[in-house]
């Protein structure tokens, strides 16, 4: 049972519906020119960056491939340093133990971090409907907290709401305020946010945290961060809770730094995240602050079944964002048009993998096939390939026919709205319109043209997919 | 031990299509862990002390931190209270047990308080164990006289740095943490942190100071 209702089987009524909202494209704008333009610094500035994806991969690869003993390890070292290990099989489980240990804190008030397999297992509504107070501490999960909304982007969760719509969510919802206040610059409504999470740091008796890692040799939680909200989540709470996913698994500290080089880069295009905090079990007998317990709920809701197939290297995915960033799709119709937790190119192979291919079947034809998203990954998932084989398993599951459909009422939607074709959305929109447009890629050759033509964003490098497909080297 | 667990280990062991590793197999991934081996480091901190003291300046700078240089730990109560006047910021500090030995008679404006913070603090003391060239990156770690929330809480953060603590890349810093812990254990928290807090939550634009502390403030102790 999945906690989340997902929509990512009406993927194209919601990219239709997204492509029409003219607030959201003015959102999404923001995103095209900030993440990209910062990656490509930074990775020019770093000349060891393609050495270190290989490593990357190596590492995570060796990882997986000796999972079970590296979990072993890695829970002996969280009980020798005072903390306790959960094993959760599925979202229910995983949220069941996360409510006893709230239960057994007494706890009202729960902070909670900004965390990826929380969104996955449900945990929000889950404590919600339990009663708790819980607080989302992450600025943008916070304000979407306050809009009852789904976060639409793995690391800016309110990446499609604009300043406005924040500040009239803050005026909304916060009480006891100057209602004349000024919440126009993003700097007010920073400051606002600061004030109000404060007192509930404090007064919280649980804290939740995810984890980009987790250390076998020492048992340690690495969370990476730039607000600070996590580490004041996780320090100020009576109990700490990192909820995290088989896969966040790493031998040692040199190997995770190796990872980190990556991330920062790849995602927000800052050399180094602000924080990087590595934690090991609770407060120690001389310590002055802390949380006094400290527990690791350790989740798999369908990590074991992906190992050893196909869909293994999907378990490298390190959270990053930098495919959806860079992916056309993603740029035209934002996050929640993918209609689950994952967004974008990973979420196009990770929804199929851990929902079904039958609950998430439109997702992999989200895609023009461009290949940028591939050519980001830091872990070098190979995500067009992954996209194609759900893309097939789909048309075996009969999805080929009604896709096909959908993708031609879709063209002719679009092709009647010239208003539409807007230049960020020229690329995406033909990618959906060949949406199922036959299974031979030779099909695709008649768009050449169009793909050049509206191209809006660098051509990767080496060519594009379509020009090396013209000199005939194709794999 | 839970039926979860043992389910999860066998479905790994049962796609992975092996069971559980023993004899030579464990005793490599064993091995693997006690080796600690570095992978690749980059190029740019292939520098001599003056370099990387350089290089760590200018990266911190670019992350929107401050630096210092003093010349000894007796000149910290006269730079903090520089610093804090040239910012506007009431002379007063909450500092780590770590710089109990601070004499703060020579600016008597000053008031220094010891401890852990408290939620209206608005400045802290601590001190880092060392600082990373590579980013600009202070590497501070948690113990009975380095509390953590001292690095978070108040929303200025000045931070002391001997000279001599300024290596080259995290996994300098992270080898003399564990070999300074080598009876104790790895410390319960330690936190890398590469300048003040940020987020790019709102449009993307980012803003400096949001649920950590607006300021980050280094102090570079030593000779030259």
């Amino acid at each position: 049972m999945m906690a989340h209702a997902s929509t990512s089987h009406t993927f194209p009524d919601n990219a239709r519906a997204a492509l029409d909202d003219q607030v959201l494209q003015r959102a999404l704008g923001n995103l095209k020119q900030g993440f990209p333009v910062k990656r490509a610094e930074v990775v020019a500035d770093l000349p060891e960056f393609e050495a270190l994806r290989d490593v990357a991969k190596d590492i995570k690869n060796h990882t997986l491939d000796h999972l079970d003993a590296y979990l072993e390890i890695y829970e002996a070292n969280v009980v020798k340093s005072g903390g306790h290990v959960h094993w959760a099989r599925n979202a229910e489980e995983a949220c069941e133990i996360v409510m006893a240990i709230c239960r057994d804190a007494g706890a009202k008030t729960v902070t909670k971090g900004k965390s990826m397999v929380a969104e996955e297992i449900g945990l929000n509504a889950y404590l919600d409907d339990r009663g708790i107070d819980r607080v989302e501490t992450d600025l943008g999960e916070y304000i979407i907290q306050l809009r009852d909304e789904p976060p639409s982007h793995i690391i800016v969760p309110a990446v499609h709401v604009t300043k406005e719509q924040i500040g009239e969510t803050f005026r909304a919802a916060h009480d006891g305020l100057d209602p004349e206040r000024g919440l126009s610059e993003s700097r007010d409504i920073t400051d606002e946010a600061r004030g109000q999470l404060r007192e509930k740091y404090f007064a919280a008796e649980v804290g939740i945290t995810g984890a980009n890692f987790l250390i076998a040799e020492s048992g340690s939680s690495v969370i990476v961060t730039n607000e600070g909200n996590g580490d004041l989540t996780q320090t100020l709470a009576k109990v700490h809770i990192v909820v995290a996913s088989l896969e966040k698994l790493i031998p040692t500290m040199e190997d995770a730094l190796a990872v980190l080089r990556l991330l920062a880069r790849s995602s927000t295009g800052q050399e180094f995240s602000v924080y990087t905090t590595v934690s090991n079990g609770p407060r120690r007998a001389d310590d002055l602050d802390g949380p006094e317990a400290y527990h690791v709920v350790l989740v798999d809701n369908g990590r074991t079944a992906m190992l050893g197939t196909e869909n293994q290297d999907m378990l490298r995915c390190i959270r990053c964002a930098a495919c959806m960033n860079h992916c056309p799709v993603y740029g035209a119709v934002g996050g929640h048009a993918y209609g689950w937790v994952y967004p974008g190119p990973m979420g196009a192979v990770l929804t199929p993998s851990l929902i079904g291919v039958e609950n998430s079947g439109h997702l992999p034809h989200a895609s023009t096939f461009c290949g940028r998203c591939e050519q980001v990954c830091p872990m070098k998932i190979p995500l067009t390939k992954m996209m194609r084989h759900y893309r097939e398993r789909s048309y075996q599951n009969g999805h080929g026919g009604v896709i096909g459909g959908i993708a031609l009422s879709l063209w002719s939607y679009f092709a009647s709205r010239p208003r539409l074709y807007a230049p960020i959305s020229r690329v995406v929109i033909w990618g959906l319109s060949i949406l199922g447009m036959g299974r031979g890629a030779i099909s695709w050759l008649p768009f050449a043209t169009a793909w050049t033509r509206h191209r809006d964003f660098p051509a990767p490098q080496g060519g594009t997919f379509m020009a090396a497909y013209r000199r005939g080297d194709r794999k | 031990m839970s039926a979860a667990r043992e389910q999860i280990l066998a479905g790994i062991r049962q796609s992975l299509g092996r069971p559980a590793l023993e004899g030579e197999g464990l005793d490599e991934i064993k091995a693997r862990l006690a080796n600690h081996s570095c992978h690749i480091i980059p190029e740019r901190v292939n520098l001599d002390a003056q370099g990387l003291r350089e290089l760590f300046i200018s990266k911190a700078r670019g992350v929107s931190a401050t630096v210092a240089e003093i010349r000894a730990m007796s000149d910290i109560p006269e730079a903090v209270a520089t610093y804090l006047a040239s910012e506007n910021l009431p002379a007063r500090v909450v500092q780590a047990p770590s710089l109990g030995g601070i004499d703060w008679s020579v600016t008597p404006m000053m008031e220094a308080r010891t401890g852990a913070a408290e939620k209206t603090d608005e400045t802290s003391l601590t001190t880092a164990d060392s600082g990373i060239a590579e980013t600009g990156t202070l590497l501070l770690s948690s113990g009975s006289d380095t509390p953590t929330t001292l690095n978070f809480v108040p929303p200025t953060h000045i931070v002391v740095l001997r000279r001599g603590h300024v290596v080259a890349s995290y996994e300098d810093a992270w080898d003399q943490l564990r070999a300074a812990s080598v009876e104790s254990g790895q410390p319960r928290v330690a936190n890398f942190i590469t300048g003040p807090s940020r987020t790019g939550d709102i449009e993307q634009k980012i803003e400096i100071g949001v649920h950590g502390p607006l300021r980050l403030h280094i102090l570079l102790v030593g000779e030259e």
